[in-house]
């Protein structure tokens, strides 16, 4: 469902000399795989799920998703790519906060052409239990309740893989384990491939497949963002 | 969900800086539509006088433009004036020989034919033979020589003819301007002004009284001096029926004249510059002191000029006395024609005999014709339009200063929501749509603000419709849409015609400006950098 292949990323400094960041020659998640991502802070992880967005284009090397290479697309090829085919759940859930919950989770669907889908979203708000707030926006929601919508939101477009940026690094330890179980439920039942980043021993934990960046990243010791 | 929906979420949770955005365009537009509404009321107004109901205008010489704006807009002040006996050239015969009746002219005829029947009834054949051939010479009898200077010597009065253009007119209306009442211009004229001048073409309108009747030639309360009021001056000199009034000479300041004339009538508002004027009777205007033109008489041979100053104080003061005989007497005779001149005279032709009158009259170098409605179009285009046009500009410039304030404040939310954008772009929202995205919200802004002021100028201009509908006579309702124009040419084509309200071009322009201010932050968007706006 995913491969990277040769992936090379650096970012130029203030002096004008190139840091490299990611240096991964081979990362592949079959379809429906659940794979968690931890690694320590300034190693590269949110840099990585950038550039499997498309989000940042790879300096070299290639991103594949559902066999569509995305160094071959225009920009605007890769838009349409991460709009049908890729969620993302922020750490910081990133709800619009001039809409109301199920128009956030809309907001997922109006950018992929001929998805709008209301009944889904509807199902959707429904499958993360908060069908009775779907009118509230997002500062009458509490935090575990936001990051909820958000999850509700990536899956709006029936994406084939979800990428969560620690979803859970704002959410109380109460509500943490719910919103992984949500995450990670919702996938299975949508056959999403998922890829979580955390810090968190106790949500890595659980996951089949744990891949620690500094392993896959030959980046050794590189002070990644 | 549409981008449009976006875009007006986006406006409603900024709500009061784009409310108060929105106001600034609502003030722009507001202005703009009230401007266009005075430039329809004035093309209306205009168009409005143009139609005079007369298609000449006879005056002494000088410049068009002046006889028009002395005449029609009782503007500026008349250079000359003219003979009444060149009047009365513009008559048929009976009616000029009834006017040319009282004149020193025609009552010294008489009086010639008099003497030499009576003498040849007393049998004195030589003297009757030329007392005869005198009177035979009625037609050449002389008008006694005025002592101030003319541009042309007066014509002879000859009656038992049609006045020289008498058979190319339809409506022949003199008018005597000089006096003031307070700042309004006293008119004498014939009743003809009100009886018979159709003043409307198009809706066959005449001028309508408010309140009592038009004046009469002479009735038997209140003689010659009787006036009539427009509809503007009855309500700011707060005049009624009834009520007498004393014009000023010369000047609004000018003294009062002793003769007082009465208010017969209040004229119904009509939109023209009648509306702003006193109308006497002319008979009771030249019955005025300083009205008469003075006469210089030739002494007879037995009529020696006063040799001392005793003499000489007792003929001014016998003059005087006779003078102040007349002025006080409650029903004096009219002036004789010899003392009398008119400032202008209106005259209805047929169109095709307008343009050979006012040839014919233009080269007698008696008087100057003018065809009103032609030097009235040109005011328009002259000085009316480039005014109206500058008003126009300065209120779009407003309009681009609201645009700007709309680029302002799209482009200070731009760096909170940097973060949205970015959130939309993840989401999988191309460059493209996020631009048009912040584009559709100038636009909407543009748009509403529009619309508010659209709402808001219409209904000033139905606010103030019984204000402009007394002082012009146009009726300015909700939906007016003057003033029109040709897209056709203004898109440069010279044939065709596509009459559009100008107010419509409002939304094509509104867009345009929240395309053109919209733009700067749009780009902004576009260029978002999404993993550096994301955070995490």
């Amino acid at each position: 469902m995913l491969l990277l292949s040769n992936i090379k990323k650096s970012f130029r400094e203030p002096d004008g000399n190139r840091l490299p960041i990611l240096d991964i020659p081979t990362f592949a998640v079959a379809r429906g795989e659940q794979v968690v991502l931890i690694g320590r802070s300034g190693s590269g992880k949110t840099t990585l799920l950038h550039t499997i967005a498309g989000i940042t284009r790879a300096d070299s090397g290639q991103v594949a998703i559902d066999g569509i290479e995305l160094s071959t697309l225009s920009e605007a090829g890769v838009d349409k790519v991460r709009a049908a085919k890729i969620g993302y759940v922020f750490q910081t859930f990133n709800l619009l906060p001039g809409f109301t919950a199920l128009e956030n989770v809309l907001l997922g669907m109006t950018f992929a052409r001929g998805r709008k889908d209301p009944a889904r979203a509807r199902h959707l708000l429904d499958r993360v239990g908060l069908s009775h707030r779907s009118t509230h926006k997002p500062a009458a929601l509490s935090v575990g309740e936001q990051q909820r919508v958000a999850v509700a939101r990536a899956l709006a477009n029936r994406p084939r893989l979800l990428l969560a940026d620690e979803p859970t690094a704002n959410i109380d330890p109460r509500n943490q384990q719910k919103i992984v179980d949500l995450v990670r439920e919702t996938c299975r039942e949508e056959n999403v491939a998922l890829i979580m980043v955390t810090h968190a021993p106790e949500v890595s934990g659980q996951f089949d497949r744990i891949e620690r960046l500094e392993e896959i990243n030959q980046v050794i010791g590189g002070d990644a963002a | 969900m549409s981008l449009f929906r976006i875009a007006l979420r986006s406006i409603l949770q900024r709500g009061v800086a784009s409310m108060l955005t929105m106001l600034s365009m609502a003030l722009g537009v507001m202005l703009v539509v009230a401007v266009l509404s005075i430039h329809g009321v004035v093309e209306q107004s205009f168009a409005n006088n143009a139609s005079l109901g007369y298609n000449i205008i006879v005056g002494a010489k000088g410049g068009e433009q002046q006889i028009t704006l002395n005449t029609v807009y009782y503007l500026s002040q008349p250079v000359e004036n003219i003979w009444y006996s060149y009047y009365a050239e513009f008559l048929p015969q009976e009616e000029r020989d009834r006017l040319l009746a009282n004149s020193f002219a025609v009552k010294s005829h008489e009086a010639a034919w008099q003497t030499a029947e009576l003498q040849v009834l007393a049998g004195d054949g030589g003297l009757a033979g030329a007392a005869l051939s005198l009177a035979l010479e009625g037609a050449g009898l002389q008008l006694a020589p005025d002592a101030r200077p003319k541009p042309e010597a007066a014509p002879k009065i000859e009656i038992g003819r049609n006045g020289k253009y008498g058979l190319m007119t339809e409506l022949v209306i003199p008018l005597c301007l000089g006096d003031y009442y307070g700042q309004f211009r006293v008119v004498g004229t014939t009743p003809a002004l009100f009886d018979d001048l159709v003043y409307d073409v198009e809706r066959n309108r005449k001028f309508e009284f408010a309140q009592g009747r038009n004046f009469v030639h002479h009735s038997p309360e209140h003689g010659y001096f009787e006036a009539v009021v427009g509809a503007t001056v009855a309500r700011e000199m707060q005049v009624k029926l009834g009520q007498e009034i004393s014009p000023a000479h010369g000047a609004p300041d000018g003294h009062a004249h002793e003769r007082k004339f009465t208010v017969v009538g209040i004229l119904k508002a009509s939109g023209t510059p009648n509306d702003r004027a006193v109308f006497v009777n002319m008979e009771g205007f030249y019955l005025m002191e300083d009205h008469a033109t003075p006469l210089t008489e030739e002494p007879a041979a037995e009529d020696a000029p006063p040799q001392t100053e005793e003499e000489l104080k007792a003929a001014q003061t016998a003059r005087l006395k006779k003078e102040l005989e007349v002025l006080r007497a409650a029903d004096p005779d009219p002036l004789p024609v010899e003392q009398r001149e008119v400032t202008a005279i209106l005259i209805k032709a047929d169109p095709m005999i307008a343009i050979g009158l006012e040839g014919a009259v233009n080269g007698s170098h008696m008087a100057q014709a003018v065809l009103p409605v032609k030097v009235i179009y040109e005011l328009f285009e002259f000085f009316v339009k480039p005014v109206q046009w500058t008003l126009l500009l300065l209120t779009g410039m407003i309009c681009v200063v609201s645009g700007i304030s709309i680029l302002v404040s799209i482009y200070n939310s731009m760096s909170e929501r940097r973060g949205e954008i970015a959130v939309m772009r993840a989401l999988g929202a191309g460059r493209w749509t996020v631009l048009s995205i912040i584009l559709l919200e100038s636009t909407l802004l543009s748009l509403g603000g529009g619309f508010i002021g659209w709402l808001a100028g219409h209904l000033l201009c139905v606010a103030a419709n019984p204000y402009i509908e007394a002082r012009t006579g146009v009726t300015v309702g909700f939906l007016n849409w003057e003033p029109a124009v040709n897209v056709l040419s203004l898109l440069g084509r010279s044939s065709g015609s596509l009459s559009v309200p100008l107010e419509l071009l409002l939304v094509p322009a509104l867009v345009l400006l929240a395309i053109v201010v919209g733009l700067w932050p749009a780009v902004a968007a576009y260029r978002t950098d999404v993993a550096r706006s994301l955070g995490k």
